[in-house]
């Protein structure tokens, strides 16, 4: 019997594991005693950083997406058919077209979801970059804003801890470039007691926020907004008016995981060492989907996902683990639209930023184009 | 007996154990409790303070040899 391996999502994690697996196992694939699946729930990949660009003219639609299909090396099986069950007791995934998966090895990839409508108004009255199309509508509300109120709301919990700052440095510059900064003003909020989970990178970030005039409000997390009034309210008493509100929408895990009892709003319980599905040791989990306490960035995917590969290598081949998760997270940072730094830390080594550099902002642009690689396990 | 979920997130650089504590009051419903496990010196004065802002209610907060243990109370 063929040893089956199936990877429920075809973000970045779940594409890194397939193709990574598909070339570790190679001669055990073309012998035919291994089959590698992907499940996903669209044919095309998109970049998701990459929409930090969008709204503000720097990218273009097109640049953010390929084909899922060519990403994948041709040995893999991929489908686009959401699954809606994941049994692993039965060892079973099921799809929505009804189709049922066995495996030997699972990998759950399923990412997270943004849920602005767990925020009574947020939808109605804000907008985002976090998807396609709430970007797309930054963007026209961003062409249309003659300056005003501008708050940048931030909502927890997030994926790419890093990119509200981003938005709000990114946001005072093309402000600036507008002509309309003067008469504008930012208002950055936070859920915690300062500018960013990172201490060293929210003490960077305070004195750059007096230098460009960008107010901030601490301990805030949206309870509600008012469209009609233009105001944001929050659980900790405080409420804001606006003119232009952005946010970054609270965060849940994928619905399959929820509905298939795998873990409290879609996040799943993992070991932080193997990334093992607690319970299981045939059973992995990958990127945004753990409920590991760490960053839900690209980059915690990647680095997981080399982990998983190495260890699921080992087990076919060697029947042992290869090695543990060492926390690993990297991260750049746009500090505006033409300097950028990086943070990296793991479970040992605390975060140390460095000063934002024009070096580091051309890294950046050029690893937006390098992704595709990183996707197809390349680099 | 009160739902209690717990939240291991010491040594966590990013989030942190505040961010976590946010997160997953979100998913318990009013009256369970979460507890939080953080060696984070800056965390053992925002966290108390942010319950307090908040209006939930601290059930516990002990100093352990190298982190604090912390329970929260949903209050509503």
């Amino acid at each position: 019997m063929a040893t089956k391996i199936v990877i429920v999502g075809g973000g970045l994690a779940g594409t890194i594991i397939a193709n990574g697996l598909c070339r570790q196992l190679k001669s055990e694939m073309r012998g035919g005693g291994l089959s590698i699946t992907v499940i996903g729930t669209t044919d095309q990949h998109m970049y998701q950083p990459g929409l930090l660009y969008l709204p503000f003219g720097r990218t273009r639609e097109a640049e953010l997406f390929r084909d899922q299909r060519k990403l994948l090396d041709r040995k893999i099986v991929f489908f686009v058919d959401p699954a809606n069950n994941i049994d692993v007791d039965k060892q079973e995934v099921t799809t929505d077209s009804g189709r049922v998966h066995g495996y030997d090895y699972l990998v759950i990839a399923t990412g997270s979801r943004l849920m602005p409508q767990n925020i009574p108004g947020l939808a109605e009255g804000a907008h985002w970059l976090y998807d396609l199309e709430g970007a797309r509508k930054m963007r026209v509300a961003l062409d249309e804003f003659e300056g005003g109120k501008v708050i940048v709301n931030v909502n927890a919990p997030h994926k790419c801890p890093v990119a509200p700052l981003e938005i709000t440095f990114m946001l005072h510059d093309f402000l600036k470039a507008k002509g309309v900064m003067d008469k504008s003003e930012i208002t950055y909020t936070y859920p915690i007691g300062r500018l960013h989970s990172l201490e060293p990178v929210a003490e960077w970030a305070l004195p750059e926020f007096t230098r460009l005039g960008i107010k901030s409000e601490i301990f805030f997390n949206a309870k509600q907004v008012n469209p009609d009034a233009k105001t944001i309210e929050s659980e900790e008493g405080v409420t804001l008016g606006y003119d232009l509100l952005i946010t970054v929408p609270p965060h849940q895990g994928a619905q399959v995981i929820e509905d298939s009892g795998l873990g409290k709003g879609g996040w799943v319980p993992t070991n932080k060492d193997t990334l093992h599905h607690e319970g299981s040791d045939n059973v992995f989990v990958c990127g945004d989907t753990t409920n590991i306490p760490i960053s839900k960035a690209g980059s915690t995917a990647h680095f997981e996902a080399d982990t998983i590969v190495d260890n699921l290598t080992s087990l076919i081949t060697e029947g042992r683990m290869a090695r543990n998760y060492d926390g690993k997270v990297f991260c750049f940072v746009e500090t505006g639209m033409k300097s950028g730094t990086y943070v990296w830390f793991d479970y040992e080594t605390p975060p140390n930023p460095g000063p934002p550099s024009q070096m580091v902002h051309w890294s950046k642009l050029a690893y937006n184009r390098l992704y595709w690689l990183s996707a197809k396990g390349l680099l | 007996m009160t739902e209690r979920q717990l939240v291991d997130a010491r040594g966590a650089a990013c989030p942190g154990p505040l961010m976590e504590l946010i997160a997953q009051i979100k998913l318990v419903n009013v009256g369970e409790e979460v507890e939080i496990l953080s060696s984070d010196k800056g965390s053992a004065s925002d966290i108390p303070l942010w319950v307090a802002k908040v209006g939930h209610e601290m059930v516990e907060n002990e100093k352990q040899d190298n982190h604090w243990s912390m329970v929260v109370r949903r209050a509503k």
